[in-house]
């Protein structure tokens, strides 16, 4: 009588679909984040989650023209009493084209005297950028500039 | 991890408005180069920074690749009490760096 052993067709397609699917996970995490982001707008709304943004209240302090994309400095300037009562919560910089919307997130409340934060972003090219301020009664307020770059951050190598 | 630099005023009154500066030496990695070989170089940014005041948390700020390398953040805070400012970055790979400063307060 001959012993055979017959490799199972379910166990064999599971076998395979497996190491299929950890091959193709491996070239998808390799190959660099070039998926569509999402738009100006659209990263402006999931920050507010879902509601209105007005236009107003927040100064966006950023230079309309930089040499350098790689270290634009930016100041936000908000509107606001900064008491318990009536506070900025939050500080969105949110941009137009680089290869991710997000800039930073500040957390501020009443003990930081004023709506007031600056710092400094990689801009990857030409493009608008937006301030989002989020006040302890539930409003979110905007302001936008647009900022033309010589010199591209992000997707370049400067070193 | 790396240098970091603040800047607190040593004495301040009660109530008066303080100007904050923070900087850390990183090269924040965007995750979005490659080497020479062609392999994409992995990001590695400080996500997250903190300010405590007196054990109080009064500033935050999270942080992405679009955030310029060594990341200088400048932002105010009330002086209510003598005490000290601790600050903490802390980057993809879990490390954390801190920094802390005292203010008189009177």
């Amino acid at each position: 009588m001959n012993a055979r052993r017959v490799p199972s067709n379910a166990g064999l397609d599971r076998r395979g679909f497996l190491a299929a699917g950890t091959g193709l996970l491996v070239i998808a995490l390799a190959r660099p984040a070039i998926a569509a982001r999402p738009s100006l707008e659209e990263a402006m709304r999931t920050f507010a989650g879902g509601a209105e943004i007005q236009t107003g209240r927040v100064i966006l302090d950023i230079p309309p023209l930089v040499e350098d994309g790689n270290a634009v400095g930016v100041t936000v300037a908000v509107e606001s009493p900064m008491t318990e009562a009536e506070h900025v919560k939050r500080i969105a910089l949110i941009n137009q084209k680089n290869p991710q919307a997000d800039v930073a997130v500040f957390h501020l409340g009443p003990r930081a005297g004023r709506g007031w934060v600056s710092t400094r972003i990689r801009l990857a090219t030409s493009q608008t950028v937006v301030a989002v301020a989020e006040l302890s009664d539930g409003t979110f307020w905007s302001a936008q500039s647009e900022v033309f770059v010589t010199l591209a951050a992000c997707i370049e190598d400067l070193e | 991890m790396s240098r970091t630099m603040i800047s607190v005023p040593k004495t301040a009154k009660r109530g008066d408005v303080l100007e904050i500066k923070a900087m850390i030496q990183h090269k924040m990695e965007t995750g979005h180069r490659v080497d020479s070989k062609g392999v994409p170089i992995p990001r590695d940014i400080v996500h997250r920074f903190v300010c405590t005041y007196g054990g109080v948390e009064v500033f935050a700020a999270d942080l992405f690749p679009a955030m310029s390398a060594n990341p200088f953040i400048a932002f105010t805070t009330v002086a209510l009490e003598s005490g000290t400012l601790q600050f903490a970055w802390t980057d993809d790979q879990g490390r954390t760096e801190t920094a802390s400063a005292e203010i008189a307060v009177e």
